[in-house]
């Protein structure tokens, strides 16, 4: 029986595989009994960025699955980082929104204590660094765009650490219908328009074709002293609407007997909560 | 503190980037380094354009094969470890100490680490080295280093085609034919063929495009 503490040091520094054995360990047990332990949810995804003439377009779906169920139809998964700076967030949905609740955090610390705007650069190695400490634990691949003192940037981020600066990325289930798209009508320095149409396009390709993302279309401009968060951009996916009733008319069903009793209850409060039907 | 060897279950399949071709070549006044462009994930190309020639100082690179994350994260852990010694020093570090600093990262760390590093350079006490850290974390001096997942197929044509004393143009035709045969071969390498030189005078790079890679008689 391995002990349910274990302290691997790596890098020199502790990450500390409780939770990772006894995880195994778990899921060994629940396996045993014939069930199986309920899914994570994640992202499943399209997400993906493009570099043109003014700064960056950064692009993602809306879709949340927990195994083959929506989970929720309508999340936003480009997630702010800085003023200049937003990052889309594919795979594990609570590492994706942790992680770069984190960086944005100790990036705000750090644009305070140096006096300037962060750099994209800075948020990578931030980004790259925490997620080699835990050696691909941390499901998060991202795709990071901004523009800073030095012109627009684009970075991709996988879970195990390594990044790859390019203009243009994609990355999610989705990733490869989306870089199809890019790889046939990409340009370097695009007007704004072009670029938007551009991600909306490979965007909307991983959402008809990849069965991991669906919904609407998110989008995020970051220019030199704007951004244009565009949520929702396109709605691809409306939920149609009805075109008769199929309510039952009373009396359809014969009734046999009655009884009624009434309870003598007193409304001490009364809240309403609606339920998100979209 | 207890060390354990992770259980395979524990492993997430992983999109670790592997899949290379590296070459480095030493020639009178510097060394000629040259890579492939492809980084892969599983079947799929993660980066057709990836730049594996990374700057560890001003005349001294390093060309990286094996896992994507590892590399990145050792290669960057060594420019700072070089640039402080550099700065201590207050001269520029030799390549041989570059190699060393590398060397004991991937050693000691053999377990956790997938890495195939070449590194090379120019330094004023002995001119253009070529040392290679293979998997495993062993450094040793090469005149001439080939490695990555492609390296397999271009051993032969390495062998028979280096010789001593070439000049850098000479040294630059060799590398870039043997990169590209290993490119030809290897499902994992392919892309662009990046050449640099590093010597006295600095660093020149540049890059082969597919359509003008030279062309060999292959069916």
């Amino acid at each position: 029986k391995c002990p349910l503490v274990v302290s691997r040091t790596f890098w020199g520094k502790n990450i500390k595989c409780v939770c990772f054995y006894r995880n195994a360990l778990l899921e060994a047990d629940i396996n045993k009994l014939g069930f199986s332990s309920p899914a994570a949810r994640k992202t499943g995804t399209t997400i993906c960025g493009v570099v043109y003439k003014d700064g960056v377009v950064l692009g993602a779906d809306t879709r949340a699955t927990e195994g083959m169920v929506v989970a929720d139809k309508n999340c936003s998964k480009i997630h702010y980082i800085s003023p200049n700076i937003y990052c889309c967030g594919a795979g594990t949905a609570a590492d994706t929104e942790m992680t770069t609740q984190i960086i944005s955090s100790n990036l705000e610390l750090h644009s305070l204590s140096t006096g300037r705007l962060p750099r994209v650069t800075t948020a990578n190695r931030m980004l790259k660094q925490m997620l080699f400490r835990y050696q691909g634990y941390i499901g998060a691949a991202l795709v990071l765009g901004g523009v800073d003192c030095n012109g627009p940037h684009l970075y991709s981020i996988y879970p195990h650490g390594s990044t790859d600066k390019l203009p243009y990325v994609t990355m999610g289930s989705g990733s490869l219908a989306a870089m199809a798209v890019f790889e046939d009508r990409y340009r370097p320095n695009m007007e704004e328009e072009e670029a938007k149409r551009l991600v909306r396009d490979a965007i909307a390709a991983g959402i008809f074709n990849d069965l991991g993302s669906g919904s609407n279309i998110d989008l995020c401009v970051i220019t030199k002293g704007k951004v244009d968060y565009l949520r929702p951009h396109d709605m691809a996916n409306k939920k149609g609407v009805r075109t008769g009733s199929y309510r039952y008319k009373h009396g359809t069903t014969g009734v046999l007997t009655k009884a009624v009793t009434p309870l003598n209850l007193e409304v001490v409060e009364e809240s309403v909560q609606t339920m998100d039907t979209s | 503190s207890l060390q354990f060897g992770t259980p395979r279950s524990v492993f997430i399949t992983s999109l670790i980037p592997v899949g290379t071709s590296i070459m480095a070549v030493e020639f009178e006044g510097g060394v000629v380094i040259g890579a492939d462009s492809r980084t892969t994930t599983g079947a799929y190309i993660a980066n057709r354009v990836t730049d594996k020639l990374t700057p560890i100082h001003e005349r001294i690179f390093c060309c990286r094969s094996g896992s994507a994350a590892d590399t990145q994260a050792i290669a960057d852990a060594v420019t700072y470890q070089l640039g402080f010694h550099s700065i201590e020093l207050d001269e520029a570090p030799l390549v041989q100490t570059a190699a060393s600093l590398f060397r004991e990262m991937c050693y000691r760390y053999r377990e956790e680490l997938m890495a195939g590093i070449i590194v090379a350079g120019w330094d004023p006490r002995r001119g253009g080295q070529v040392y290679t850290v293979p998997v495993g974390g062993m450094m040793t001096r090469q005149p001439v280093s080939v490695g990555g997942s492609g390296s397999s197929y271009i051993y032969g044509y390495v062998d028979s085609n280096y010789r001593a004393g070439m000049s850098k143009e000479e040294c630059l035709k060799f590398t870039a034919e043997a990169l590209t045969l290993a490119m030809e071969r290897d499902g994992s390498s392919g892309g662009v063929v990046r050449l640099a030189v590093v010597s006295e005078q600095g660093v020149e790079r540049q890059v082969i495009l597919g359509n003008q890679l030279p062309k060999f008689s292959t069916v």
